[in-house]
């Protein structure tokens, strides 16, 4: 899909031992699968199947998303400000295309 | 969970989830025909595949969803799990089903313990007023499940 586009909010600085909240939005259809089209046929489904969030190269949250998660997916969790460094996310696609942000946070 | 304790000795909330799905599914059927949903006995067996034979015990989890659903395409859920998060005790997973759409699976949140909290939240789909369960995962290899219901007036999932 062409017109994926991530959407992330991270706070720029932290204090060390907070817990902040990371919010991310995707561009996608999330094509279920369960729909028909004009003549009747099934619509493939195509959808993000999964989300990650590194920080600092390590797993810090990640999710399996099924055909009931809605068109341009939302996810916000939190993660506790250790040091700082980058937050690296993705989005794999059916397809297998993979795309990819990142922003950085400052701890102080 | 919304269902009333049985009262006769022999049945088991199993039984009245099965009895329940059953109910559900026939009234799903006779309303939109040709399409097949799943029901609590379909999440069970789901909840079952990733929990193996333990048993979920009730408590820990907050699932905040709208009591009522103007449009099911879209539903606010968050979810928060109750847990100090640290190296030795956290929240390894939450799995989120739904009884009344087309597939029981809606979501699975990986946490760790960097995450210093158990909370998120998303966006789902909801074809019609159901039960969604979410089932977490704990680092000590116990279970919870908490369920709450939600009227949806206009069903998302397209068709």
């Amino acid at each position: 899909m062409a017109s994926v586009k991530p959407r992330i909010k991270v706070p720029k600085t932290a204090t060390k031992g907070e817990i902040v909240e990371i919010k991310t939005l995707i561009k996608h259809n999330m094509e279920s699968g369960q729909r028909k089209d004009n003549d009747g046929k099934t619509i493939p489904r195509q959808i993000i199947n999964k989300f990650t969030c590194t920080y600092n190269g390590k797993e810090v949250f990640a999710a399996d998303w099924h055909p009931a998660i809605s068109a341009n997916p939302l996810m916000t969790f939190h993660v506790k400000a250790t040091e700082t460094g980058t937050f690296e996310f993705t989005w794999t696609d059916d397809d297998g295309s993979v795309y990819s942000a990142t922003a950085d946070m400052t701890v102080s | 969970m919304k269902i009333q304790e049985p009262t006769s000795p022999g049945v088991t909330r199993r039984h009245v989830l099965v009895v329940m799905g059953a109910t559900g599914l026939a009234v799903g059927s006779g309303a939109m025909t040709g399409r097949a949903f799943a029901d609590a006995a379909a999440v069970d067996a789901a909840i079952k595949d990733k929990i193996g034979g333990k048993t979920a015990q009730a408590g820990r989890i907050t699932l905040e969803l709208p009591q009522i659903a103007e449009n099911g395409n879209t539903v606010p859920i968050g979810i928060e799990v109750d847990s100090p998060m640290t190296a030795n005790d956290y929240v390894k997973a939450v799995h989120v089903f739904a009884e009344g759409n087309p597939l029981p699976n809606v979501a699975t949140f990986r946490f760790t313990p960097m995450c210093g909290m158990a909370k998120a939240s998303t966006r789902m789909r909801l074809a019609r007023t159901q039960n969604v369960v979410a089932v977490a995962e704990m680092s000590d290899g116990s279970f919870y499940r908490e369920t709450v219901e939600v009227k949806v007036t206009i069903g998302g999932c397209g068709g």
